[in-house]
């Protein structure tokens, strides 16, 4: 995967005036079979993946499934993958794809629902699992007399500031090759946002955050393939976060106050 | 059924493996010391088990190996299910494969070396 991609950007451009989308088609209520439509669109230099799917939604085939909002790849809606790489529709121009049939297949790992639309229920309840907010006892909204600033220095958002990119695009779930054969296993974005509020200076709720990704179908059954990494529109790193949580969890932390909680937690079970 | 965090269990399969790099190094030097047809005849093979500080030496190579090697096998296991039923059996069975293991190898040792199970 690393290589083709290097491949792509090493030539960087391919100029076409169009292309033949391949695109996956199915849908498993109905009881259509899987099976691919090819449909030719003209492109410009510009065009983008999701401009061409469009194009052929708009004067081709309507009835084609596509999931997209922002088209600037903020919303990570368009989340599928072309040429059997996830990426987003929105962020991939059809001048950087080799060869002028580009394939469009819905994103893996996660269920499917109709041609390139899959299911994000299980992702998001992995996500909302890690409690991706910031929990402080010390923090009394009841009270607004009480309320105070919770000072940050910048170092302190140095050490979680990648991580708080993510669009949960679900492109490094896909990915991943474990969450391809454990359901249970969390994923690199779930993983990656549990070190990501443990590792935020306001946060004093980690307790029940690393109880859920320290278990057995948690954080210790991360093979490091790094494809997460690798397929990340915004330049997040989750294996890091991954093996930065890991470090935690076996005690090389430096962080004295996450160690205090850690060692108050262990005293507990 | 959990009586270890994953973590601890994930602390102790890291040490073992450690442990066993140290101590199958020095056993491999232990062999190469003289020809490799040598130290299997019998008669070097009983005096590296009548040896104590060898035989602890084997004794650590088959306990760190089981740990190592059967927790391995535990999280090659429960990657294939995801079931509670499933989870303990496969903990179970490779916690009593483990001990059934290092009693066996134990049990060779001490034969080796003259004490008792004639």
């Amino acid at each position: 995967m690393e290589k083709k991609r290097a491949r792509e950007k090493k030539e960087k451009e391919y100029p076409k005036t169009s292309v033949v989308l391949k695109v996956f088609r199915a849908n498993r209520i109905s009881g259509q079979p899987p099976h691919y439509d090819s449909i030719e669109v003209p492109v410009q230099r510009w065009t983008t993946v999701l401009d061409a799917l469009l194009q052929a939604k708009q004067y081709k085939d309507p009835s084609i499934s596509i999931r997209y909002s922002c088209r600037m790849a903020t919303c990570g809606s368009c989340g599928m993958k072309i040429n059997g790489i996830p990426r987003l529709a929105c962020y991939t121009k059809v001048s950087e794809l080799e060869g002028s049939t580009i394939t469009v297949e819905p994103l893996s790992n996660f269920p499917h629902i109709r041609d390139l639309v899959a299911d994000f229920s299980q992702f998001f309840s992995h996500h909302k699992r890690v409690k991706p907010f910031i929990e402080n006892s010390e923090a009394d909204i009841a009270d607004p007399g009480t309320l105070t600033e919770f000072v940050q220095r910048p170092e302190d958002l140095d050490k979680f500031l990648q991580f708080s990119y993510c669009i949960k695009c679900g492109l490094c779930y896909s990915a991943c090759p474990t969450v391809a054969t454990d359901t249970k296993f969390p994923g690199p974005q779930a993983l990656s946002q549990a070190y990501r509020y443990f590792a935020d200076n306001r946060d004093t709720g980690s307790k029940e955050r690393l109880d859920n990704v320290d278990e057995r179908h948690g954080i210790w059954r991360c093979h490091f393939a790094g494809s997460c990494s690798v397929v990340c529109p915004k330049g997040v790193d989750p294996a890091l976060g991954i093996q930065l949580l890991r470090g935690h969890l076996l005690g090389f932390s430096s962080n004295e106050k996450k160690i205090a909680e850690k060692k108050e937690r262990l005293k507990r079970d | 059924m959990a009586m270890l965090k994953e973590s601890q269990i994930m602390k102790i399969h890291y040490v073992t493996a450690i442990g066993a790099l140290i101590v199958v190094a020095v056993h491999i030097m232990m062999r190469i010391i003289m020809p490799y047809s040598m130290s299997l005849e019998y008669g070097n093979v009983i005096a590296n088990y009548h040896n104590i500080p060898y035989a602890i030496l084997l004794e650590s190579i088959l306990v760190l190996i089981a740990i190592h090697g059967f927790n391995g096998l535990r999280v090659i296991l429960l990657e294939l299910r995801q079931s509670k039923a499933w989870e303990d059996g496969v903990t179970i069975l490779t916690i009593v494969a483990m001990m059934a293991v290092v009693a066996y190898g134990t049990r060779t040792i001490l034969v080796a070396q003259g004490l008792g199970f004639e």
